[in-house]
């Protein structure tokens, strides 16, 4: 392997989702990916996955609330993981579909572990930073600057971190 | 200004990454368009235990998403909103990217996927997020 074929499965087996598209998109072809983000940012709100309550409510085992939502969120996931994968499914620009399978590396442990401690912090994984901020409540944005510097401090110190 | 450029790990296309951006803008303007046109006025109904828990706990605003009382600028200046809004947020950002995925990659994809090491990664936030609740946030929130 060619020393940027090393790097690129480096890089895309325990950090980031890489796009694999050879078609280059217009600026415009990607406002569908604004749309699904609409539909997503309603989802958090209606489903309110975004209230820093309910992910309270979560991790004090009082309710089923987000328990319901992101087992709903596996079953539908692995339902559409397996009608892809059995029907061959193309993206809609009439690319194949392959998901990569994940490797075990101890960030997983160590970084989730750190992250956990975050959301009942903030009563917000990544996603649902960003619905907040539009349902109102702007000094998340001050959160979402500061889980920014999160991700470029990691990119920092990535070579000294355990893997 | 791109100081990220040079660590090698930030050394990707970004342009062929833009989808990114426009998905997380229509995740706020969803947000927004909720809240807005969406909305039914009733507050989020929270278990009475946590709601009391959280009361004695030191909360003193319910019925909005977030409670105001932490996430707001005027709180932002104060020790308890401080570690709540910033300190929070780096745990979230430094957290995920060290996992390689948050809720939607590792627990929802990974787990629709049957991946072992995203099973392991969902465990963790959830232990973090144990710890957190039950052992840190009632001293964070008496601040």
């Amino acid at each position: 392997m060619s020393k940027e074929t090393v790097e690129k499965a480096e890089f895309s087996e325990n950090a980031m989702c890489v796009n694999e598209s050879n078609i280059n998109n217009s600026f415009w072809s990607n406002i569908k990916y604004l749309l699904v983000g609409v539909i997503f940012g309603i989802t958090f709100v209606k489903a309110e996955i975004i209230s820093w309550f309910r992910i309270q409510e979560m991790f004090r085992l009082t309710s089923f609330h987000m328990y319901g939502v992101i087992g709903t969120g596996v079953v539908i996931g692995m339902l559409s993981i397996q009608i892809i994968k059995r029907y061959k499914i193309k993206t809609i620009q009439g690319e194949p579909i392959t998901i990569a399978d994940k490797t075990f590396n101890k960030g997983q442990i160590y970084g989730g572990l750190i992250f956990g401690l975050g959301w009942a912090i903030t009563g917000a994984c990544p996603g649902p930073l960003f619905a907040q901020i539009g349902a109102g409540f702007g000094v998340i944005f001050i959160t979402f600057l500061s889980a920014t510097f999160g991700v470029w401090v990691y990119g920092y110190f990535r070579d000294k971190l355990p893997h | 200004m791109c100081f990220p450029a040079k660590v090698p790990f930030f050394n990707y296309d970004w342009k062929k990454e833009i989808w990114n951006i426009f998905f997380i803008v229509g995740v706020a303007i969803g947000g927004f368009v909720a809240v807005q046109f969406l909305g039914n006025d009733e507050p989020v109904k929270i278990a009475a235990e946590t709601q009391q828990e959280l009361r004695k706990q030191g909360v003193t605003s319910f019925g909005e998403l977030l409670p105001a009382d932490i996430f707001s600028w005027e709180s932002l200046m104060t020790l308890r909103g401080f570690i709540f809004i910033v300190i929070g947020g780096f745990l979230v950002g430094f957290g995920t990217r060290w996992a390689g995925g948050c809720t939607s990659g590792h627990a929802i994809m990974g787990l629709s996927n049957l991946q072992l090491p995203s099973l392991i990664a969902t465990i963790s936030f959830m232990l973090g997020g144990f710890f957190m609740t039950w052992v840190i946030l009632p001293f964070l929130l008496g601040l």
